[in-house]
């Protein structure tokens, strides 16, 4: 999923049907490693981003390979987005050898320096501070990059987002904090632990632009995405979206929701973000078939992903004591 | 390590200060933040100066935000600076301890070496002065603990300076730990020679046969004076200045206590589960048949440090402690 580039050295705005295509590739990603997770194929904890999905592509699509993006737990949505390769991101939720991290990061601790992912990271709130550290890089080293914060609407009551979110803005450092509020904070309902109405009210508070949209929107979010990236870009100073969408899944996989009422989340999945594309791309002449052609390739890319997991070594124990330090 | 005649003589905090200009000279990449550190030179002064060289960009004044701050630093160290930041007591760590503990210790692991952090954490310590018990601790064993952090506590002038420069050189996250009752200590600048040799390798100020003194920071000078204090009684110390607790020269350590037959670990953190008893555990694991006694450790008693300057005085460990740990160790055999 590389980012096409404009002339302008702006990430060039991407045609719904390759939105879309990227939705799937999660989407299919997500449910088999559910499934995987339930059959103990995958060790650890999962997390996943089913329902999500539009926000994860609607911003990567937005950047350019070079930018950077911090990530959370549930973050491989974000990771696939910004261009991971499927095979080695599945390798490395199984713990092999040939996962992106040699098997030694796992669900919760993937990157690719070389795609701009510093990380996902496993501490709520923790990946805000080091998402505005690579927007210093930037500035200090004169790269003209972007860096995206993701996290969720629970994180925002961590002290780690307001220093960030200030530090940004006293600094004017090119930060997109992207709060993807998907209502629930582990499980607990998040509209019960603030008394603010909104999160996106927190920016003029810092002295920053903020906006609250349609987290299940891919068109909507990546039309936006593309304008305030290049006005970050461009010296324009941090911004915060807050990005509204629902966890389809429990908190990790095995969460049994009594928290969450059916009602609301039979209301979400009506919503569906890739539901909702499918109907956009029908309604100005896509074909049916077409479309599910897409989700099918998606589908068979997964289950070659997780052939060439299971098929491949974990490290060897050797390999347990090594990265500890680099001198 | 030898001097050249015309060395200047400067003061600790000369030394750091002149050691983090050097670097920034030589490397634009490296950058110093905190809370103060820019026009104003810092709480104790150490970095008066840097922001009238550097400028704005390179030195900047942060928000009184540690994880803020620390987080970013960690950030920054992924991406291609050489962040050097300053987090103003020691004890401060209690408010930001993630970006260190989850943070910069781990991601290099746990990215299988894709992503390196050269971050280096200034802070200081340095009980005795009446600062109360959230404003005097030692807490590098805490720190020791977490592996993927490296730290260094120069107890001299010349370490001052060249432990500055060989952390902001290290690929690793490494906590520069300073004492600021050192600060004003003088003492001569290390010729070029010995600039740039990698962190890790402890050494020997005083030579003697009869027992071996571990220290590291001010317990370093205090060890020095103890050792001159037992010598009029017939005992000869090995003094070995540490340098670094991570990583540790065990060697030196050994070699010591295999012509010595006797140890004495002495820091001014509190001695229950410190640095001291980790080095013990070490000598009589690995130098047990050497021994001729218990190794002997030196610290502060498991109390928050009082403020009443009576009470302080008799919680930090000084020159009449050392002694009388040396006495019991050189008692044996």
């Amino acid at each position: 999923m590389t980012a096409a580039t404009a002339s302008n050295g702006a990430a060039a705005e991407l045609p719904l049907i390759e939105l879309y295509r990227r939705m799937c590739t999660i989407r299919a990603f997500e449910e088999r490693v559910t499934e995987l997770y339930r059959a103990s194929a995958i060790p650890g904890f999962i997390h996943t981003s089913l329902g999500q999905e539009a926000v994860a592509v609607g911003v990567c699509g937005a950047l350019l390979d070079a930018d950077t993006i911090a990530t959370t737990h549930r973050g491989h949505g974000h990771c696939l987005a910004k261009g991971a390769d499927v095979e080695a991101a599945m390798a490395e939720l199984f713990g092999k050898v040939t996962g992106l991290c040699r098997g030694k990061g796992g669900s919760m601790h993937i990157a690719d320096p070389r795609l701009g992912i510093i990380g996902a990271n496993a501490i709520v709130g923790a990946s805000i501070p080091i998402a505005v550290g690579a927007a210093l890089s930037s500035v200090a080293l004169g790269r003209a990059l972007v860096s995206v914060a993701f996290f969720g609407e629970g994180a925002v009551n961590q002290g780690a987002f307001h220093e960030a979110v200030n530090l940004a803005a006293i600094w004017q450092l090119p930060v997109l904090f992207v709060c993807e509020n998907n209502v629930y904070a582990e499980f607990t309902d998040s509209r019960t632990m603030s008394r603010r109405p909104s999160i996106a009210e927190l920016g003029p508070a810092y002295g920053i632009p903020a906006e609250q949209l349609d987290g299940n929107d891919v068109q909507l979010i990546h039309a936006r995405a593309l304008e305030v990236v290049a006005a970050c870009r461009e010296g324009g100073g941090p911004v915060l979206l807050e990005l509204s969408t629902y966890r389809w899944q429990g908190h990790y996989e095995g969460d049994p929701q009594p928290y969450k009422p059916a009602s609301e989340a039979a209301e979400w999945k009506g919503r569906d973000p890739i539901a909702h594309a499918q109907a956009r791309l029908e309604e100005a002449g896509s074909a049916r078939g077409d479309l599910e052609a897409i989700v099918s390739a998606a589908r068979n890319h997964i289950a070659a992903a997780e052939a060439f997991a299971r098929d491949s070594p974990y490290p060897a124990i050797k390999e347990a004591y090594l990265h500890v330090y680099g001198g | 390590m030898s001097m050249a005649a015309e060395t200047r003589t400067v003061r600790y905090m000369d030394a750091i200060r002149e050691a983090i200009a050097d670097e920034m000279r030589a490397d634009p990449s490296v950058i110093l933040m905190g809370i103060d550190v820019g026009a104003s030179g810092g709480i104790f002064a150490v970095t008066r100066g840097l922001y009238e060289e550097f400028g704005g960009e390179r030195v900047r004044d942060t928000p009184i935000s540690e994880t803020g701050f620390l987080g970013a630093a960690v950030g920054a160290a992924a991406t291609g600076l050489r962040p050097i930041v300053e987090l103003m007591f020691m004890d401060f760590l209690g408010v930001c301890f993630d970006p260190l503990l989850n943070q910069a210790a781990k991601l290099r692991y746990m990215t299988a070496g894709a992503l390196e952090f050269p971050l280096v954490v200034r802070t200081q310590t340095g009980a005795g002065r009446s600062s109360g018990a959230q404003h005097s601790q030692s807490l590098e064993a805490m720190l020791a603990h977490v592996p993927g952090l490296k730290i260094v506590l120069p107890g001299t002038v010349e370490d001052a300076y060249l432990l500055m420069r060989a952390a902001v050189r290290d690929p690793d996250p490494v906590i520069y730990v300073e004492n600021r009752r050192l600060y004003g200590r003088r003492g001569g600048l290390p010729d070029e020679s010995s600039i740039g040799l990698p962190i890790g390798s402890a050494r020997t100020l005083r030579m003697g046969a009869n027992v071996t003194v571990v220290a590291y920071s001010r317990l370093v000078e205090v060890a020095l004076a103890a050792a001159d204090v037992v010598a009029a009684e017939g005992i000869d110390c090995d003094v070995i200045d540490l340098r670094s607790l991570v990583p540790l020269d065990l060697e030196l350590i050994l070699s010591s206590v295999a012509r010595t037959g006797r140890a004495v670990i002495a820091h001014e953190a509190v001695r229950s589960f410190g640095a001291g008893a980790e080095i013990a555990a070490l000598i009589t694991e690995n130098a047990f048949e050497s021994l001729s006694g218990p190794v002997v450790r030196v610290g502060a008693p498991s109390v928050p440090m009082p403020f009443s300057p009576p009470l302080e005085a008799a919680c930090i460990p000084d020159v009449e402690h050392v002694v009388n740990a040396v006495r019991q160790a050189a008692a044996y055999g």
